[in-house]
């Protein structure tokens, strides 16, 4: 049986440092979100408690429900606010190293990019650019390569969602100027 | 048996070669979101939805369905070859399934792992035959105020039984009500939450949301971890295929409990993690020799692929019997359902016999399938793994894009799936449950809906919820369940206080 076995070894030359400094705990994060969750709460129960949460001859009024869900949401993100603080545990977890921050960082800032290029140049321009970019930029891996994989892959998506399924998406002048 | 006569038609409106072909399309896609990282179920499931919305409903469900399979067998590839479970369900099987392919006995591990899984299935499909007409045509007779206390029911045991920290839970689903609250309001047609913006106007789609939720956020946290791996590549031979299950009567008590753990636990909303590892526990428990888990015991692998699949098969009962799903990954086909214009709910049986027994039967046709797959094509999947993952995250944020636009050709859905890929990362960092959020983001239109025809119904009066025996009970037992952190306490509290001396 053994000789049929093969070791597959994947490298990740770019991998973040066990030993890079914690950039913020937990508990900072956690009291954070239950700060905006509370806040959202209340703009949230505001708005309903304007669109009217008393009764009506046709019963409730559209924000009695989601009022009472934004005073329950309101009372978790409390709790929640006072639990985060007087935490110890979540004061010592590391939420995040500076070195898985550069990472994400790294995949969240094309994606924004990304974003903002399907709404000016299309969806598969966009697409074509960030998978090319990433691949090379990102992945060190060789511009051929790169651009191989990019266009096949965009060229694959194209044809599949708008030639053969007729979902239509966003373009841009590349496609204007294809006809398309 | 009408139920057989039904599921019969099923597989007559599934043999054609369009359907089957789509069945292997969708096992492959399922597979292949299986095995790389940072997928799985229900992301694989919500990035590769908006291929079917062209397709008729029975196409679309055989192949999402069959995606979801793929990925629930790819995730055993990954955790017994390279230690790396795909799913939370799966970090079970790495015990004995690891120590298995390190003593070159890979092959072994996986038949065992691709077989247990396809009778644990089995088992919760045979159940879902067999169940899910008879509490459709019981929930049939439901009206408002039952369906009200049933969802309710489905909020307050994920709050009750959940493992995560109780207001963690309030959070999230609070959130997700909340959430599936913006836009027009579907009784009195009066604009809620949306702040004058147009876009908002339509409301928060929950595919967009899930496609962010797990899709966008699991690839920001993939990336935070070391990408490297090393791991074994194995072929299955015919022999140890029959080798394995020659040995597999031998485990019938192990496979039959776990198959009942998996059932139970997988109708209860948010069980198949739990099940992998109780049905792995019991079997370490009764065995005659505990001390041999963890050293690379078939056994291991079998207790928890087994309950792990069942729960995750019987996740699919609640949702096609009343609408509930039981699951994250089911609660991401209902909301294909709806795409398609299909109420969920116990009219489905009545409504679309069709696509309701044609689904059944593909749960049938896709593990008999699936399992000839896998097992003849493991070391073409596993070394998928050797794409490198620079090259995959830009595909996969191709794809949810592409996903979140084509729901609704809106260009804003595109920005709100962005933003829930920040929200679902940190609110995994930070602990609070995504699961909940799904279901309450796509229950809750109709539970409001429910509570406010109830309350109409009734004048405003809250003992509506109380008003006959079903409905009552449903409620009190919602309730228990939502404080049953708090009654367990009290129990374990007073069992103290009456013998004390023992303690």
């Amino acid at each position: 049986m053994s000789n049929t076995e093969i070791e597959i070894v994947v490298e990740d030359p770019t991998a973040p440092e066990a030993d890079s400094p914690v950039v913020t705990s937990v508990r900072v994060v956690d009291v954070t979100v239950s700060l905006l969750l509370l806040v959202l709460a209340a703009v949230l129960g505001f708005d309903n408690w304007r669109t009217g949460i008393a009764w009506d001859s046709t019963g409730p009024q559209a924000g009695y429900f989601p009022f009472y869900l934004s005073i329950i949401l309101a009372g978790a993100s409390l709790y929640g606010l006072v639990a985060a603080f007087r935490s110890r545990k979540e004061a010592r977890e590391t939420f995040v190293t500076r070195a898985q921050l550069r990472r994400v960082m790294q995949v969240f800032v094309p994606t924004l990019l990304f974003c903002l290029a399907v709404q000016f140049l299309g969806l598969y321009v966009a697409s074509f650019g960030l998978i090319a970019a990433f691949m090379r930029l990102v992945g060190r891996i060789a511009l051929w390569k790169s651009l191989l994989t990019a266009f096949l892959f965009t060229a694959i998506m194209f044809l599949t969602f708008d030639v053969a399924f007729d979902v239509i998406m966003p373009k841009g002048p590349l496609e204007r100027a294809m006809g398309r | 048996m009408e139920a057989l006569g039904l599921l019969m038609h099923g597989f007559a409106v599934l043999l054609t070669w369009k359907t089957l072909t789509l069945m292997m399309v969708g096992l492959v896609l399922g597979i292949f979101v299986g095995v790389l990282p940072g997928l799985g179920g229900p992301n694989g499931v919500a990035i590769l939805l908006p291929l079917t919305f062209t397709m008729d409903p029975t196409s679309a469900i055989v192949m999402l369905s069959c995606i979801y399979w793929g990925a629930l067998f790819g995730g055993a590839i990954t955790s017994i070859l390279f230690n790396i479970p795909g799913e939370a369900w799966s970090v079970a099987t790495t015990f004995d399934g690891y120590p298995m392919a390190q003593q070159g006995r890979a092959a072994e591990a996986l038949t065992a792992a691709f077989t247990s899984s396809f009778i644990g299935s089995l088992a919760a499909v045979l159940l879902i035959t067999f169940l899910a007409p008879m509490i459709s045509s019981f929930a049939l007779k439901f009206g408002p105020p039952e369906f009200f206390s049933v969802y309710l029911l489905t909020f307050c045991s994920f709050v009750g039984l959940g493992r995560e920290a109780k207001h963690k839970t309030v959070i999230s689903m609070s959130l997700g009500l909340l959430l599936a609250g913006i836009g027009m309001d579907t009784v009195s047609g009066q604009l809620r939450m949306t702040f004058g913006s147009n876009d908002l106007l339509r409301g928060v789609n929950f595919l967009v949301a899930v496609i962010g939720l797990f899709g966008i956020s699991e690839i920001l946290l993939t990336m935070e971890e070391r990408l490297a791996l090393r791991g074994h590549a194995a072929g299955i031979s015919l022999k140890v295929v029959l080798k394995v299950w020659r040995e597999l009567p031998r485990y019938w008590v192990t496979l039959l409990r776990s198959s009942f753990i998996g059932c139970w636990l997988g109708i209860t909303p948010g069980g198949a993690i739990a099940a992998s590892f109780m049905g792995y526990n019991l079997a370490k428990r009764f065995s005659k020799d505990p001390e041999s888990f963890g050293k690379g015991r078939i056994e291991g692998v079998f207790a928890p692929e087994t309950a792990a699949h069942a729960s995750g098969t019987a996740a699919l009962l609640p949702m096609l019997a009343l609408g509930i799903p039981g699951s994250g990954t089911a609660a991401i086909l209902l909301g294909g359902l709806m795409v398609w214009g299909l109420n969920p709910g116990p009219l489905l049986f009545v409504e679309h016999k069709d696509f309701v027994w044609g689904l059944i039967a593909s749960m049938y046709l896709g593990n008999v399938v699936g399992l000839v797959l896998v097992l003849t094509t493991v070391p073409i999947f596993a070394s998928i793994l050797r794409v490198p993952f620079a090259a995959v995250a830009p595909m996969i944020v191709v794809s949810c894009a592409i996903g979140a636009y084509a729901i609704q050709n809106a260009m804003f859905d595109i920005w709100l799936m962005l933003g829930f890929g920040v929200v679902g990362y940190v609110f995994k960092k930070i602990g609070i449950p995504l699961a909940p959020f799904t279901l309450a983001l796509v229950l809750g239109n109709r539970a409001e809906d429910a509570f406010r025809l109830s309350m109409i119904g009734a004048g405003g009066d809250m003992k509506v919820f109380w008003s006959n025996g079903l409905v009552g009970s449903i409620t009190t037992l919602a309730i228990v369940l939502l404080f049953w952190p708090v009654i367990e306490r009290v129990f374990a509290g007073a069992g103290r206080l009456m013998r004390p001396a023992k303690a």
